[in-house]
């Protein structure tokens, strides 16, 4: 008797569970949008829109032939330079993490590279290679290196020794011990490193565009702020705002398909 | 020692390298300056006061957006991380507003505030305001379930937990958030004084490159790197010293 009104109790209270959830996830938001709503009929500020000709704005400067003109071609470039970062990043880490005489030559090296503040690239890119596509690539990938570059270094430096050890002594080829035993290990390390690069590279698309270009989103922001046009203006801002969240969102996917085995290691070491 | 050596000797071969490109004529001087010019300018630079006092203007605005965006950071996030109710409430808002890239915020800081250096107070204030506050959550919820519980059968008042029992637990987390927010204030108030022209270094390094002056472009561009180096140094050292009793830095002391 008790367990079957368990039971059908159970599926009532997972929609209350949901119902809550869904409660918290949108209510804020909903609060402030509606907030804002209100406040923008009876603002006079020249610099601020309400939600409803932010809206519009959107649909009008976005959704349509500017959406393949200024937009695709910055994510591409940002994509671009985010795995040439990956890439090269987690190469050269891996080769500097193994050898303990290169990463002490290299430390303060990398340090100070590390420590310049990325957008100050633009300006040398500039001078070096034009202003052309690919500098724009090239100072996303030499700005968004450096948290994945050191994180790998880190990384691959703190392998568990017993592990390659044992992997040396079953004679595990150098080949196998990398892709089955280093990479997966430093592979925390690495995607934590990826997250800060993310960030890093969507600032360094904004501003290279913003610098110099005649085309793409930084620059059209720019470009309707100098023109007064603020209902666009904020719109550009809204859609970096919503690539930022889209890209944090991926990244999140990604991360968890990977390291899933480490979240699940995790979870037993604290059980 | 050795580390010292080796350190020195990658450094210098670095600068070897960076010599011999334009020696060798791989790359226009006019393009990427030899390193013995761009630290002799350099040289000449630091005894200038003008150098030192746009130093000042930039470090000044990112210390004060730093202050401001920590202080408010530290009080929200203390405030949302005990109660669980706001803790769910906001949740979904901060993972929206966290990743907008602050740098969106350039043209509307521009608008409402022109050149003035508040212009870039808001970016940096944006920016910082995010990596601290939370990290100042996630702090501030780690707290030990049997160590809240205990407090609470003491009858520790509401301050007293605060002290003893939340600041001790929040305290590694706001470190490491200070030490990311200290950083990104530095990269945007750098970008903001390059894009926007608030007086500072960031302004120095656009007109020289306007101006075609590749040294003296090259020579700012390492001294934003020493700084921000510096930047780095001091807040590991300070994460050190405030966490000095803590598990994680004993334990590294103990492997030395």
């Amino acid at each position: 008797m008790t367990a079957v009104g368990a039971t059908k109790a159970r599926p009532r209270d997972l929609g209350v569970r949901v119902a809550e959830n869904l409660l918290f996830a949108v209510g804020l938001p909903v609060l402030a949008v509606g907030l804002w709503a209100v406040w923008s009929t009876r603002s006079t500020s020249r610099f601020l829109v309400g939600p409803g000709t932010l809206l519009d704005a959107f649909r009008q400067t976005w959704i349509g032939p500017a959406f393949v003109e200024d937009v695709l071609p910055s994510v591409y470039r940002l994509l671009i330079g985010l795995f040439a970062s990956i890439l090269l990043g987690v190469a050269a880490g891996v080769v500097i993490g193994r050898l303990r005489p290169l990463r002490e030559m290299l430390e303060p090296l990398l340090e100070f590279f590390r420590a310049i503040p990325p957008p100050v690239l633009i300006p040398v890119a500039m001078l070096l290679l034009g202003i052309t596509d690919t500098m724009k690539v090239v100072v996303i990938t030499s700005g968004a290196i450096w948290p994945i570059l050191l994180n790998t270094i880190e990384g691959v430096r703190s392998t568990d020794s017993v592990m390659l050890e044992t992997a040396r002594s079953f004679r595990i080829s150098r080949w196998d011990r990398l892709w089955l035993l280093i990479l997966p290990a430093a592979s925390p390390r690495i995607m934590t490193g990826v997250r800060q690069a993310l960030s890093v590279a969507l600032i360094l698309m904004v501003i290279s565009e913003m610098f110099a270009s005649s085309a793409g989103l930084g620059y059209r922001i720019a470009y309707f702020q100098r023109n007064y046009l603020i209902a666009e203006m904020w719109s550009g801002i809204l859609l970096l705002g919503l690539i930022g969240v889209f890209l944090a969102v991926a990244f999140g996917v990604v991360e968890r398909r990977v390291l899933r085995w480490y979240h699940g290691m995790k979870e037993i070491t604290r059980a | 020692m050795r580390k010292i050596l080796l350190g020195a000797v990658g450094l210098l071969g670095f600068l070897v390298v960076w010599q011999l490109i334009p020696a060798l004529g791989l790359v226009d001087p006019d393009y990427l300056p030899y390193p013995t010019d761009v630290f002799g300018r350099l040289a000449q630079e630091v005894r200038d006061l003008a150098f030192w006092r746009r130093v000042r203007l930039t470090m000044t605005s990112w210390a004060i957006g730093l202050t401001v965006a920590t202080l408010a950071a530290v009080a929200l996030g203390t405030v949302v991380g005990m109660v669980p109710f706001l803790r769910r409430a906001t949740h979904t808002t901060v993972e929206f507003l966290r990743p907008v890239p602050s740098v969106a915020l350039i043209p509307l800081a521009v608008l409402m505030f022109g050149l003035q250096m508040r212009a870039a107070l808001v970016i940096i204030v944006y920016a910082a305001f995010w990596q601290v506050f939370v990290q100042v959550i996630y702090g501030v919820a780690d707290v030990d379930s049997v160590a809240r519980d205990t407090a609470r059968s003491f009858g520790l008042t509401r301050a007293e937990r605060l002290r003893y029992l939340i600041l001790p637990t929040a305290l590694p987390y706001l470190m490491t958030g200070l030490r990311l927010g200290a950083a990104v204030a530095l990269i945007l108030h750098v970008t903001a004084e390059m894009v926007i022209g608030n007086p500072g270094l960031g302004r120095m390094i656009e007109l020289s490159r306007s101006a075609g002056d590749a040294v003296g472009l090259y020579g700012l561009v390492v001294v934003t790197g020493m700084l921000g180096l510096l930047v780095n140094v001091v807040f590991r050292f300070v994460e050190r010293r405030s966490l000095a009793w803590h598990q994680s830095v004993l334990a590294d002391e103990a492997a030395r």
